[in-house]
């Protein structure tokens, strides 16, 4: 490409000699084709929308011929974990997808997979949990599977789908646990935006073919999955506990790594905008992150010292990184796209759990928006920004944005008289 | 950014017209993106279907509340439905009919445009006479009375984005966009500006 805008497509990645071509494609598809230029073995999954598009693909590349990989259908979103597992334990590399009620059906075989320590990289695509039936974003179906062993990212853009999935497999293979690669129902799966696809033969020197350290082999027999007794259990749980703090550094240096050979950065676990000289920063996720770059851009034009921090890995937690942005500001709010109930929104959680014996504690805000799809716009952001840019403490656990109740029945009402500042975002 | 919102029901394929004008508009250099409404789609039901374009990375990712371009892929929803909704001042509104776009009396500060984009898909055997698919129809109308996008563009894209009946698509885009004329008095926010128009070449 070339022209005027040559300047923008180089800003935005699209340009770099890494790149075979660029496309325009939904994210289930830039899953999809991470998952080929991944050269993965096994993929076994079950439909389930938004999810399907992505094994749709999938069935095609494989049965084109463009990718030498055992394609199983599957009776369940069990079964496909099951099939992942087995195939993963044989040496192969594995890949699954899937989406809400889908992944909580997989629920046992998550601890299974992180427990027998396997690679396996499984894109699940954010949909909020039934009943009500809903087939729209939110996080509460991956933040449910928390304590299952397996990292968990949370993706901005199509690119990033794609980046991420390529980085999994080399940080899955490298601390031997599954990764979780989240996308936000529709707001990113049925999203269509240009992706830069790599080279084949620069993906294959960025990720090899894996390597495990020990296999299902009928030439060297070994036990797996056996019953263990108390004198044993409990190291194996730190190894995996061990494993997961590891991935930390890991997940930094796949991220660099790649960013040398494809041109492209995410920061790790966590990325930062505006956040140098910043005195009150949202922290937040996902495809709301986007957005919120606008309302932050905004803001910052009417001068508000506002930034942005973006969860990209809830699992393991950016502990280090928000303990690091807590020395610098003033106040954090947390914007979750989920709830606990009897608690609070999740991060708003573990970014609070985090701060409590770390020296420097601002005040933390926390914010619930966008369950079951309800769209969160820059207004959105502008809403939540307002009610932090006009008070010192929190006094509500869980402030949820965009609610329809009437004013009188909210928790907290979202504006104070004397802000005047951002009227514009008034009676939201 | 210009953004333009689709009116269709499902199985007139709009959501892929708004992903085939994304890449058409890429093609041209600038940014694109396209979505469905966020919806369960069934044939026959309003389906909604957005396209975003600009010079630049596109980071907004909600719905597109006040479009700058309006397509309305099957006229009776203009009745049943509110198309207009946040439609910006000086808006496009191109629709599918064989009617003459008068008969539709809108406000004379929109620009509007028919296309007999149903008669033209079944002449190329795009669909049947009940059931036409003037998806790659309305997309060469588009170009020619919006102005946003090239025709070749736009036919690479169709050649590339449609599953069968590449060439037919193609030759019904091609007639629909004979067959308007470019809105008149178009207002800035719907086309980019000649600093943003550059030439630019897709490898």
């Amino acid at each position: 490409m070339k022209g005027r805008n040559g300047m923008s497509m180089r800003n935005a990645g699209l340009l770099h000699p890494s790149i075979e071509k660029v496309v325009v494609i939904e994210g289930t598809h830039a899953a999809s084709y991470a998952v080929k230029l991944a050269r993965v073995q096994v993929i076994a999954a079950y439909p389930i929308t938004p999810q399907t598009s992505v094994v749709e693909k999938l069935s095609e590349i494989v049965s084109d011929g463009e990718l030498d990989a055992k394609f199983i259908k599957v009776e369940s979103e069990h079964s496909a974990m099951a099939c992942c597992i087995g195939s993963s334990i044989s040496g192969a590399r594995a890949f699954t997808a899937t989406s809400s009620q889908g992944l909580a059906l997989m629920h046992e075989l998550l601890h299974w997979a992180a427990g027998s320590r396997l690679p396996i990289v499984m894109v699940n695509v954010n949909r909020a949990m039934a009943p009500p039936w809903s087939i729209y974003v939110d996080h509460n179906d991956s933040l449910s599977q928390r304590d299952t062993g397996w990292l968990q990212f949370y993706a901005e853009s199509n690119q990033e789908v794609t980046d991420t999935v390529l980085q999994a497999y080399r940080i899955a293979e490298t601390v031997s646990l599954p990764v979780m690669i989240n996308l936000d129902a529709f707001v990113l799966s049925h999203t269509s935006e240009p992706v830069a696809l790599p080279k084949q033969e620069l993906v294959d020197e960025f990720l090899p073919p894996r390597k495990a350290p020990f296999k299902v082999d009928a030439s060297d027999p070994r036990a797996f999955g056996a019953l263990i007794g108390p004198e044993a259990y409990m190291e194996m749980r730190y190894k995996l506990y061990q494993a997961m703090e590891d991935a930390r550094r890991v997940i930094r240096e796949v991220d660099r790594d790649f960013a040398a050979k494809f041109g492209r950065s995410y920061g790790g676990l966590v990325e930062e905008y505006m956040t140098e000289d910043a005195e009150t920063v949202l922290i937040t996720s996902a495809t709301a992150v986007s957005t919120a770059r606008i309302a932050v851009d905004e803001l910052r034009s009417m001068g508000f010292p506002v930034g942005l921090m973006k969860i990209r890995a809830f699992r393991p937690f950016p502990v280090d990184e928000i303990r690091e942005l807590a020395k610098r500001v003033r106040k954090i709010g947390v914007m979750d796209r989920s709830v606990s109930f009897g608690a609070t929104g999740i991060i708003y959680q573990e970014t609070k759990a985090v701060l409590y014996n770390a020296p420097d504690r601002p005040a933390v805000f926390g914010f619930i928006a966008g369950l079951g799809g309800r769209d969160i716009t820059p207004e959105t952001i502008k809403e939540i920004f307002s009610y932090l840019l006009n008070r010192e403490e929190p006094v509500s656990e869980a402030v949820w944005v965009g609610l329809k109740t009437a004013a009188a029945d909210r928790p907290e009402p979202p504006f104070p008289e004397n802000s005047a500042a951002m009227k514009s975002s008034e009676g939201v | 950014m210009i953004e333009i919102r689709m009116h269709g029901r499902g199985g007139q394929g709009g959501v892929i017209a708004a992903k085939i004008l994304a890449s058409a508009i890429f093609k041209e250099g600038k940014f694109a993106q396209s979505f469905p409404s966020f919806g369960v789609e069934r044939r026959g039901a309003p389906v909604l279907a957005f396209t975003r374009a600009d010079d630049k990375p596109i980071r907004l990712r909600t719905a597109i509340y006040e479009p700058d371009h309006l397509i309305v892929l099957d006229a009776t929803l203009i009745k049943s439905t509110n198309v207009f909704s946040g439609l910006k001042r000086g808006g496009t509104i191109l629709v599918n009919s064989s009617s003459r776009v008068e008969s539709f009396a809108f406000p004379a500060d929109y620009p509007s445009a028919s296309v007999d984009a149903a008669g033209i898909a079944v002449r190329h055997g795009l669909g049947t006479r009940s059931i036409p698919i003037v998806n790659t129809a309305i997309l060469g109308a588009f170009a020619k009375f919006s102005g946003l996008v090239g025709i070749e563009s736009i036919l690479e894209a169709i050649r590339e984005g449609v599953p069968m009946k590449q060439n037919e698509n193609a030759a019904a885009a091609l007639e629909a966009y004979e067959v308007v004329e470019p809105a008149a008095d178009l207002s800035d926010h719907g086309r980019f500006s000649a600093e943003e128009s550059g030439t630019i070449t897709v490898k």
